[in-house]
């Protein structure tokens, strides 16, 4: 749980890293300005460097706690293949660190920033399952009871509604690292319609007004990412109701599902609200990072719904899966 | 005794002579502005005390600055071609890039291929400097406050960059690398000049860091001891 939050903390001050756009506002690594980094004195943290070293020594906490989550599962834990979920999020955490330092030394490639921003949700995915996985709802004996007709339709739908999500992460890393989150500055439309014209005479609306704002121009190719990106959402928030709607209706299962997909609605309203407040503020930086994270806890909240769905719901196929565990 | 005189004479005129053939002409001209610039934004430098303290007046953006006079500052106007297997010492007084006040001085500048850059920190506060180069390698350099001076060398020429700061955002320069000694900078009467330029026929180039503002050439002819006149103008873009 610790680590988990820890970590949904790390992406926030990861967020607010490229929202500032501090990224290289520390030019050397793992040392900051030459010195050891917790020698780093705090007065010296000011502008770009106070975001940048933040995470840094942030990521060292998640970094220390996933060490201690680690040997802790290797000392304690009996089932082998938790162990080795433990070495894998171990390794995945380091390397993020390894390529956040690589980030930093070639000096912020694009290819190598996204994948920076799609290990960190990985990782905090990874953290999740391993909470669960030790969790007593996981580990105790349940109640079995009759498979209905809805376990496999409840299956897919948070299956997909968590790829989804996490596509969509995707494409809002790409967004953000393109420049392409002001490409246009209206919502619900985009340049004036609902679906975007993609047009040059739009394109020179949109410049002429980036013009007055001392912004770049913008090209149809970020048009399209951020476009594809507001598609996604839709994509995502058809999917979330649909699994709230079919968990909510499943009466003979299990109850305590029904708080984590209103959850999820909530989130997701208060994500699009987020998503919206972020081209209508202009990319004001808090509320473009709230976005972020949120978007993490929503991948993350909609993960966990996934495991405990595949927990509470068994493949209905095989001998010893007419029956499954009930928590009510 | 008299003809020594006249000799003396005669060399120096042809000295004088040989002086004035071989500084060239000069180009002078103006960066005209039709239309209205964006309005002017304040930086907002609260994210670092030191540079906040540092001016007692708001500080401006300067990347679009439209002068009073309706002509434009900070546009880099340079041969682009014409010059082709002539070679130009490279001078060896350093060009000097000031991180002053949290803003870079000059905001738009140049440099001969091989020549020193002195990059200052007159600040009290950290910088990185951070140059945005293709052909040239691209370095992401510490300034802490106690490192007050450091030197770097763009080897081969290159088409203007940018050299920014990630700690101040809001600091950015711009700067070209030639291969030779024919650049300036339009100043706050919108005012550039191109000293000694050899005499023969050139494109020149007027370059601004906004991309709405595309850079323009003219091709002129020079002519030795001469002063020939070239302006530019740039109009704000329209909405259609």
């Amino acid at each position: 749980m610790v680590t988990g939050w820890a970590t949904l903390g790390l992406i926030f001050a990861g967020g607010l890293v490229t929202s500032t756009g501090s990224g290289l506002s520390v030019p050397d690594w793992p040392n900051t300005y030459g010195r050891f980094m917790f020698a780093f004195p705090l007065s010296d943290m000011v502008g770009g460097i106070f975001y940048e070293h933040s995470h840094r020594l942030i990521a060292s906490l998640v970094g220390m706690l996933m060490v201690i989550l680690a040997v802790w599962l290797w000392r304690t834990e009996e089932r082998g293949w938790v162990r080795r979920l433990g070495w894998i999020a171990l390794t995945a955490v380091i390397a993020q660190g390894l390529l956040g330092g690589i980030t930093v030394l070639l000096l912020l490639p694009t290819p190598v920033s996204v994948l920076h921003a799609v290990l960190a949700q990985t990782f905090f995915l990874l953290v999740i399952a391993l909470g669960y996985v030790t969790s007593r709802e996981f580990t105790s004996e349940a109640q079995a009871a009759p498979v209905t007709p809805s376990a496999q339709d409840i299956r897919r739908w948070v299956t997909l509604t968590t790829g989804l999500i996490f596509l969509q992460l995707l494409l809002g890393a790409m967004m953000r690292h393109t420049g392409a989150g002001l490409a246009y500055f209206d919502f619900p439309l985009a340049g004036g319609r609902y679906w975007s014209a993609f047009s040059a005479d739009l394109i020179e609306e949109i410049n002429w007004r980036r013009w007055g704002l001392e912004l770049p121009s913008v090209t149809r190719g970020q048009l399209l990412i951020h476009f594809t990106h507001r598609l996604g959402a839709l994509g995502v928030a058809l999917a979330v109701v649909t699994t709230m709607v079919k968990i909510w209706r499943d009466q003979e299962r299990v109850r305590s599902l029904r708080p984590m997909a209103g959850a999820m609605l909530v989130l997701l309203l208060g994500q699009i609200s987020l998503g919206a407040l972020t081209v209508l503020s202009l990319k004001q930086v808090t509320i473009t990072t709230a976005h972020v994270a949120a978007g993490a806890a929503l991948l993350g909240l909609s993960f966990l719904t996934t495991l405990r769905v595949y927990h509470f719901y068994p493949r209905s196929r095989g001998p010893n899966l007419a029956t499954v565990p009930v928590h009510v | 005794m008299r003809n020594l005189i006249k000799l003396a004479m005669t060399l120096s005129v042809l000295l004088l002579a040989s002086q004035i053939l071989l500084a060239g002409g000069d180009i002078k001209g103006r960066i005209n502005f039709k239309g209205s610039g964006p309005k002017p934004r304040a930086i907002k430098m609260a994210a670092d005390p030191v540079c906040k303290v540092a001016h007692s007046e708001p500080v401006y953006s300067q990347s679009v600055v439209v002068n009073e006079n309706a002509t434009l500052r900070y546009v880099m106007v340079s041969i682009e071609s014409g010059l082709e297997g002539q070679t130009f010492p490279v001078p060896e007084e350093p060009v000097v890039l000031d991180q002053n006040g949290c803003m870079y001085d000059p905001h738009v500048w140049g440099a001969m291929a091989g020549q020193t850059v002195e990059i200052r920190n007159s600040d009290g506060t950290l910088h990185n400097v951070h140059s945005l180069s293709k052909v040239n390698r691209q370095f992401n350099m510490a300034m802490p406050k106690i490192v007050k001076k450091k030197n770097k060398v763009f080897d081969k020429p290159e088409d203007i960059f940018a050299i920014k700061c990630d700690v101040h955002p809001w600091m950015r320069c711009w700067v070209g690398i030639f291969s030779h000694p024919f650049y300036s900078v339009s100043d706050d009467q919108g005012d550039f000049t191109l000293k000694d330029v050899p005499a023969g026929t050139y494109t020149v180039r007027a370059w601004h860091e906004s991309k709405r503002l595309l850079a323009q050439t003219q091709t002129i002819t020079v002519k030795e001891g001469e002063t020939i006149t070239l302006d530019f103008t740039f109009e704000a873009p329209t909405r259609k």
